[in-house]
C-alpha cells in the first residue's frame, strides 16, 4: 500500500504546466481590463480628489511630506492587499465552482507548481496594478522613492503573501459570499485602519498600542518607509511581520496540500 | 495481453461516513474497450475519479501502465484523458485557447498541426476561435473530449458520454471511440445504459453500491443481462393467449388488450418474427407493437436477488 509514500521528486517538474496557468490567468486579466485594471485607477483617482485635494489641503504635512504624496504608500497597499486576495482566491475558487478544476487535479502537476502559477499570476496583476495606480498618483502629487529598492521588495512581498492569503480563501470558500467575506469584514478595516491615510502617531492614548495588533500597519509603514525614508514602526520590524504572515500563509497552504482539504476529498 | 489499468483493494469512505467504494479490484487490459456499468450513485464516478487522481483513495493502490498513481502520479496522471460527465469548461476561453492549455497543463510541447487534427476530428475546427459559451451542448461535449485529447493519452476516461447527447452525436462518438481504439488508446466509458455498452465495449463490468458485482466479456454479459420485452396492443380483447402461440411465454394484460412477449437477444427461444407470423396465423389483429430493453435497474434488481 503506498497512500503514504512520498512522491517521487525526481520526475521533471512540469514547467509547461505553470506556464500554462500563469497565461490564462493573465489573459483573463486583459479580458476583464475594465474590471481588474481601469476601475482601479478610477478608485485611486478619486481618493486623491477626495482626500488628496478636498481634505487634503487643510491637512498639515505629516512627519514632514505632504499630506497627498503621505497616503500614496498607503493608498498602493490598499490596492495590492484586496487585489491579491481576490485575483488569487477567485482564481482557485472559479474552477472550483464550475467544477473545471477535474482537469487540473488529473494533470501530471505537483502542488507546488499550482502555487507558482496561480500565486503567481495573481501577484503580477496586482503588482502591475500597484505600479499603475503609482504612475496614476505621480499625475496628482510630487513623489519621491528613497529607497526602490525595498519599495520592490516590499511590493513584491506583499503581492506574493496576500495572494496565497487569497489562495487559501478560495479553496476554503464553499460560496460566493464566503469569498467576499473574508476580505470584505476582515482585510478592508484593517486595511483603513493600518495607517493608509493617517500616522499612528496621530492616534489618541490607548489606539497607539491596540493598532500594533493589525498586521496592516507594518506594511503599510515599512512600505511608506522606503518612499520617504521614515516609518511608524521599524522597518526591520515591518520585514519580519511580512515575512511572518509570508510564513503561515506557506503552512496552511503545506497543509491543505497534505491533507487534501476541500479539494481532493 | 497485459494489464494497462490495475486496481486492488481501492476502498473510497467520504468525511460522511458514506462507503463509496468497497474494496475493488479491477484489472483494465491494453487497448480494449471496457464499459463500466452501474445504475447512479453506484461508485462509478468516485472509481475514476480515484484513477485520475481527482479524488483520494482510502486504501488499496492503483498502477497506470506500471506507475503508481501516489508514488508515480506525473507518469501515471500524464497517460491518461478524462472527459467528466459534466460540461465543465471556463466558459470565456475560446476554443483553441482551451484545448491548448489542456495540452500545456499534461506537460506537452505546443503543437498546432497536432491540435488542429483533435479539432478537424471532432468537427470543433470551425469554431475554434469562438467562446466556449457560444457552443451548443453537443460542441461543448466534443471540446472537452478535445481537451482530453490534447496530450495524446494512452487511456481515456469517459464518464457517461452519451447522457443527455442526441442520436447524431452519439454515433459520432462512437465511432470516435473506435477510431481510437484503432490507434491503441485503451478506453473505459461509464453507462447505465445497456445498449452503449452494447454497441461498443469488449468487456462490461457491473457495479452495484460501491462493488463490482461481475466482469465479463459482452457476449456472455449480453446472454446473461439482455433481455427485451415487446408488447402488442391487440384490435380486439382477448380472453386467452390462442392455443397454437403456446410455445411463446405470453403474456395477456387483464383488460386484454395487451399482450407482453419477453425475450433474451441472444437466446434460442423462437424470435420476434416468427411469432408475428404466428398470431396472424392463429387470426390474432394488432394495432401496433412496441419493443424495449430491459432496463439496468430491472437487470440490476435480478441480478441482485440472484445473489445469497
Amino acid at each position: 500500500m503506498n497512500l503514504r509514500a512520498a512522491p517521487n521528486f525526481r520526475a521533471a517538474p512540469n514547467f509547461r504546466a505553470v506556464w500554462a496557468i500563469y497565461r490564462v490567468e493573465m489573459a483573463r486579466a486583459f479580458r476583464t481590463v475594465l474590471q481588474s485594471i481601469i476601475s482601479p485607477v478610477i478608485s485611486t483617482s478619486l481618493y486623491f480628489v477626495v482626500f488628496g485635494s478636498a481634505i487634503g489641503s487643510r491637512i498639515n504635512e505629516i512627519d514632514g511630506i505632504a499630506y497627498g504624496a503621505f497616503i500614496v504608500p498607503g493608498l498602493m497597499m490598499l490596492s495590492l492587499l484586496t487585489q491579491s486576495i481576490s485575483n488569487a482566491s477567485f482564481a482557485i475558487y472559479f474552477p472550483k465552482f464550475v467544477g473545471s478544476i477535474y482537469e487540473l487535479l488529473s494533470a501530471p502537476v505537483s502542488y507546488l507548481e499550482i502555487i507558482i502559477a496561480y500565486v503567481g499570476g495573481a501577484a503580477t496583476k496586482s503588482i502591475m496594478l500597484g505600479l499603475i495606480i503609482l504612475a496614476t498618483a505621480a499625475l496628482f502629487v510630487p513623489l519621491r522613492i528613497e529607497h526602490p529598492f525595498w519599495m520592490i521588495a516590499f511590493l513584491v512581498l506583499t503581492a506574493v503573501t496576500f495572494s496565497l492569503f487569497g489562495f487559501i480563501i478560495g479553496i476554503w470558500a464553499k460560496t460566493f459570499e464566503q469569498l467576499q467575506l473574508v476580505p470584505l469584514l476582515i482585510v478592508t478595516p484593517l486595511t483603513f485602519l493600518g495607517g493608509s491615510f493617517y500616522s499612528i502617531h496621530m492616534l489618541p492614548g490607548i489606539w497607539k498600542t491596540v493598532t500594533l495588533f493589525n498586521p496592516v500597519v507594518y506594511l503599510i509603514s515599512g512600505f511608506r518607509w522606503s518612499f520617504y525614508g521614515k516609518a511608524d514602526v521599524s522597518v526591520g520590524v515591518s520585514l519580519g511581520m511580512t515575512l511572518v504572515f509570508l510564513a503561515i500563509c506557506i503552512a496552511i497552504v503545506a497543509w491543505i496540500f497534505k491533507t487534501g482539504y476541500r479539494l481532493r476529498n | 495481453m497485459s494489464s494497462i489499468i490495475s486496481i486492488s483493494g481501492v476502498t473510497k469512505t467520504y468525511a460522511t461516513g458514506f462507503k463509496a467504494l468497497k474494496e475493488i479490484n479491477l484489472d483494465i487490459e491494453r487497448g480494449e474497450i471496457f464499459a463500466l456499468l452501474g445504475p447512479n450513485g453506484a461508485g462509478k464516478t468516485t472509481l475514476i475519479s480515484i484513477v485520475c487522481g481527482i479524488v483520494n483513495r482510502s486504501s488499496g493502490s492503483v498502477t497506470v501502465d506500471g506507475h503508481d498513481i501516489g508514488r508515480d502520479y506525473r507518469a501515471a496522471r500524464s497517460l491518461i484523458g478524462l472527459v467528466p460527465q459534466e460540461l465543465t469548461i471556463d466558459a470565456f476561453e475560446t476554443v483553441w485557447a482551451t484545448v491548448n492549455y489542456s495540452r500545456g497543463l499534461f506537460g506537452k510541447a505546443p503543437n498546432k498541426d497536432f491540435v488542429e487534427k483533435v479539432l478537424r476530428d471532432l468537427s470543433l475546427w470551425e469554431k475554434k476561435d469562438s467562446k466556449a459559451i457560444t457552443l451548443s451542448g453537443g460542441m461543448k461535449r466534443r471540446l472537452m473530449i478535445a481537451k482530453a485529447l490534447s496530450h495524446e493519452p494512452r487511456v481515456l476516461f469517459l464518464d457517461e458520454p452519451t447522457a443527455g447527447v442526441d442520436v447524431e452525436l452519439r454515433q459520432d462518438m462512437w465511432a470516435m471511440v473506435r477510431r481510437l481504439r484503432e490507434d491503441g488508446v485503451t478506453i473505459i466509458l461509464t453507462t447505465h445504459y445497456i445498449e452503449e455498452a452494447e454497441a461498443m465495449a469488449d468487456r462490461v463490468g457491473v457495479i452495484n453500491k460501491g462493488e463490482i458485482i461481475l466482469v465479463e466479456g459482452k457476449a456472455e454479459l449480453m446472454r446473461k443481462l439482455g433481455r427485451k420485452q415487446m408488447t402488442l396492443e391487440l384490435r380486439a380483447p382477448l380472453s386467452a393467449v390462442p392455443d397454437g402461440l403456446s410455445r411463446y411465454p405470453l403474456e395477456l394484460s387483464a383488460d386484454g388488450n395487451q399482450l407482453t412477449y419477453t425475450y433474451d437477444n441472444q437466446s434460442d427461444r423462437p424470435g420476434v418474427a416468427s411469432l408475428i407470423r404466428d398470431l396472424e396465423a392463429a387470426g390474432v389483429q394488432f394495432r401496433d407493437l412496441d419493443t424495449k430493453n430491459s432496463s439496468l435497474e430491472e437487470i440490476f434488481v435480478s441480478l441482485l436477488r440472484q445473489e445469497p
